[in-house]
């Protein structure tokens, strides 16, 4: 707990600085943010609403972190900055949080943010979020005055921290989302909040609008007049429009070739940092329950089969890296301290005998299936045709199978309808929020995607993450996940392949393009052009 | 009076035909909206998965979800789209002008050029350049309109960059009516050209078969006879008549090339009906494509009506009794026309 506490005044004393350092202004930039001009995104995410609180994923958290403030942001080393908290305090205990609000903030129709607003949010966060666990333990929220907020929660929880990011957490008013259902609340499409921009036009699936908005609490920020999204029907047409110079800006790219097609154009740069919040690992997932998948050697044999580094290094062109377990690398959490399952096709034909399944007269041992997410060509298609002649070595036949739309593929996949799947699954911040669920046999949940759908259930994981989410001492709970990721990598429910290889290109000229941990999803209040655009 | 009673019953079960297989249909399909939505968001709790499909309906049994449906567009309410979070009948109307802009356009193209293809190459049926006519009719006929589209663009607007890769706007500002109307016409040209490329080629081939049939008739030979002009001769007597199956083939065709829309439009990024269809499939939202089909269904039907009034137009032998006969055999090309409307 003092390991917490001292984590928390160390962050408070990097608020101060952080604070003073923003009201010190361009005095102490090295080269002072020009202010003005326009900004084209191209973006293949529609996003359904704006409404970040009720609604995740990328294409609502893209343009929710700029309508919308949030307690605290995130820098690149994943320590806490203020934004509309301009400090906090962690109790002794763990088992509350302080917030201490700016006193001039304001939402987008000039009422100011209060606490009262921080509190509805939280609630209203804590009902409808996707994210269940993310809140979970949070109790009641206190008031009391009008800048200050009291989260209790149930039990020490350090994830409410990196909770508290503009990609989750965004304040609403209370007075303009308070009233009748939040998830048909028209302000979903015509938002109200207090972060840099503000929407001012939506024409659905097409495009929309953000203005800089003059009222936002830091002074001097925005710097951009206005960002306009253009929503592009496929990646491809989208990075042509980079490439000819009709959108600035794609600040979301995960495809291999796009990556490097842009890596070549001239006045484009392409920066790959950040993104660790987002944490995206490409994985293969078995279905344990079904046969001979139910047998750790079978899996582990697989494992041993797949050429890891050839795929990161020829298939993926260098661009992805590898991962280890299921921790994205990159997180403060993660370990390499497992199997890496290194290529060994001697040790895949011996476990393979092992378990029983003995080559046939043609060479076969069993034929498998393997599915993977549809539109993920690089990492999804091109992996598992390569699958095909590396299990073939081992005598596993291998049957690809294309699903034709996601929904297809969500559906078979998340009612075991699969023997191996290729899968993208993001870890949203904190191990409790986008890990623990792939993992708790508490989680296995026929038909719905992203639980655990390779329906792995191991007592002793299931501990590892329960204690680990309620953990206050940083390096206990960093022990607790180091095991929790060696016995997971062991059992090999799952074969960790990969990274998504998120990056952002953009036109040569645009400064201070997010390269947090957040990547794109996070306010871009301080970036500008340094050349007339 | 007597005539359009049965033709608007037909018309009313047509639709009635066209909702509930069409619901079916996209019914059959695996998975359902609120998967898509939970795969937009990365993954959701059990509890939010059962209070979407609560709030959406997708929890009653097929047929209730049928019948509630049904009741629903009788009282002109086409429902909300769950994907795109508004209702869909406003959807349909924000998207509706940019698809009308796409098709009118395309056909407007592919008629006129196609018809002055095939006039040429019907005055001489034997030259190389009614030769070439055929061949890059057939290209543009064989070609998949999407390969088709995808070319155009690599060439048009990443090669030699003339035209915007795709939308029907520069989302910078453009300016003034004049500016935004030269963007439109800019970001117009691919899609367009794309979607007319099959088309040419039908009437091409249409009416060079149509011109060559009229243009050897008895009255062509008296009209050069009596000293007339070749161009009053070929546009002023032998078009006429060459056109009539022309004028079936855009009637016929009109729903093919709402059909080829889709792909231009997904191709293109245009933001009109197609994309949203394809956004539609592709998302499951149920109540977006069938007010699509169903409003596409409306245009087909339209569309054949105002043929038929074309018809009569053009020939105007053509009505009463046998209006309907023309109607359902559309003179194939090559077949004998109705013969001339005037000496």
């Amino acid at each position: 707990m003092t390991a917490l506490r001292t984590k928390a005044l160390a962050a408070l004393a990097a608020t101060s600085l952080a604070a003073l350092s923003l009201t010190a202004g361009p005095a102490l930039a090295q080269s002072a943010p020009k202010d003005g001009g326009t900004l084209v995104m191209g973006t293949v995410g529609v996003p359904r609403h704006f409404d970040g609180a009720i609604q995740s994923g990328i294409a609502t958290a893209l343009p929710s972190t700029q309508i919308f403030a949030s307690p605290l942001r995130y820098d690149k080393n994943w320590d806490p900055e203020p934004y509309l908290a301009k400090s906090w305090e962690v109790a002794k205990d763990g088992k509350s949080v302080t917030l201490h609000l700016v006193d001039n903030a304001k939402f987008s129709d000039g009422t100011p943010v209060t606490a009262e607003d921080v509190k509805f949010s939280i609630e209203t966060i804590k009902k409808y979020h996707p994210f269940k666990t993310m809140l979970a333990p949070v109790t009641t929220v206190d008031t009391p005055d009008k800048y200050t907020v009291v989260i209790h929660l149930a039990h020490p929880y350090p994830a409410l921290l990196l909770a508290m990011s503009p990609a989750l957490m965004p304040i609403l008013p209370e007075h303009v989302y308070g009233k009748g259902d939040i998830q048909t609340n028209p302000a979903n499409l015509k938002p109200v909040g207090s972060g840099p921009f503000k929407l001012v036009s939506y024409k659905q699936g097409d495009s929309y609008v953000l203005e800089k908005n003059p009222d936002f609490f830091l002074k001097g920020r925005p710097h951009l007049d206005k960002i306009i999204v253009k929503i592009f029907a496929d990646p491809e047409n989208m990075v042509l429009a980079v490439q000819n110079g009709e959108v600035d800006v794609a600040p979301l790219l995960s495809d291999v070739r796009d990556i490097q097609r842009l890596e070549k154009a001239p006045d484009v740069t392409v920066s790959n940092k950040g993104f660790e919040a987002i944490g995206p690992i490409n994985w293969l997932e078995f279905n344990t329950k079904k046969k001979p998948f139910d047998d750790v050697r079978v899996r582990q044999a697989i494992g041993y089969a797949i050429n890891k580094k050839f795929i990161v290094d020829r298939l993926l062109g260098g661009v992805a890296k590898r991962a280890y377990g299921p921790i994205a690398p990159g997180s403060p959490l993660a370990t390499t301290d497992v199997n890496h399952y290194d290529y060994n096709p001697k040790k895949a034909n011996e476990l393979l005998d092992e378990a029983g399944l003995k080559k046939g007269a043609d060479g076969t041992r069993f034929t498998m299936t393997v599915d993977y997410i549809p539109g993920s060509v690089d990492i999804g298609r091109n992996v598992v045709e390569y699958m095909r002649s590396a299990l073939r070595q081992v005598g596993i036949k291998v049957e690809v199978r294309t699903s034709p739309d996601f929904p297809t593929w969500s559906n078979r996949i998340s009612n075991y309808d699969f023997d191996l799947t290729e899968d993208d699954v993001y870890n949203w911040g904190d191990p409790v929020i986008g890990v623990a669920r792939t993992y708790l046999s508490s989680n296995i949940r026929k038909g719905v995607v992203w639980a655990n759908m390779a329906q792995y259930d191991n007592p002793k994981v299931d501990k590892l993450l329960n204690e680990a989410a309620v953990e206050g001492d940083p390096a206990k709970r960093k022990e607790l996940y180091a095991e929790f990721q060696k016995i997971v990598v062991g059992d090999a429910p799952i074969l960790f392949l990969n990274t998504v290889p998120f990056a952002i290109a953009y036109k040569k000229g645009l400064e201070n393009v997010p390269a947090g941990i957040w990547g794109s999803l996070q306010p871009w209040d301080n970036v500008y052009w340094s050349k007339k655009n | 009076m007597r005539k359009l009673a049965p033709r608007l019953i037909s018309a009313i079960g047509l639709l009635l035909a066209v909702l509930v297989l069409n619901f079916l249909l996209i019914h059959a399909a695996p998975g359902d909206p609120v998967q898509v939505i939970v795969g937009d968001m990365g993954g959701a709790s059990p509890q939010l998965i059962a209070q979407m499909k609560a709030q959406y309906g997708l929890d009653k049994p097929l047929p209730v979800q049928l019948g509630l449906y049904l009741w629903q567009v009788l009282h002109g309410n086409f429902g909300y789209s769950v994907y795109f979070n508004m209702p869909v009948l406003d959807l349909i109307l924000q998207r509706l002008p940019a698809t009308i802009v796409l098709v009118l356009s395309s056909l407007i193209l592919a008629v006129v050029i196609g018809t002055l293809l095939g006039i040429f190459s019907a005055r001489r049926p034997r030259g190389i350049l009614s030769h070439l006519v055929t061949l890059v009719s057939l290209f543009g006929f064989s070609a998949p309109v999407f390969w088709t589209g995808i070319m155009l663009t690599i060439l048009f607007a990443s090669v030699i960059p003339i035209f915007p890769v795709s939308g029907m706007f520069s989302v910078r500002d453009t300016g003034g009516f004049f500016a935004q109307t030269l963007d439109l016409l800019r970001h117009l040209v691919l899609p367009s050209v794309t979607l007319a490329s099959i088309y040419i080629a039908t009437y091409s081939r249409l009416a060079r078969a149509a011109m060559l049939d009229v243009l050897g008739a008895d009255y062509i030979r008296t009209a050069r006879a009596k000293g007339l002009s070749e161009r009053r001769v070929v546009f002023g007597h032998a078009l006429r008549n060459g056109l009539i199956p022309i004028v079936t083939m855009v009637g016929l065709q009109f729903g093919q090339l709402l059909a080829g829309a889709v792909l231009v439009e997904t191709v293109f990024n245009w933001p009109g009906l197609g994309r949203l269809a394809f956004d539609s499939i592709l998302r499951r939202d149920y109540s977006t494509l069938l007010a699509i089909l169903f409003f596409s269904a409306i245009l087909v039907m339209v569309a054949n009506a105002l043929t038929d009034l074309a018809y009569r137009w053009i020939d105007p032998r053509i009505g009463g009794g046998r209006t309907r006969k023309a109607t359902k055999t559309p003179a194939a090309p090559g077949s004998k026309s109705p013969g001339p409307a005037k000496g």
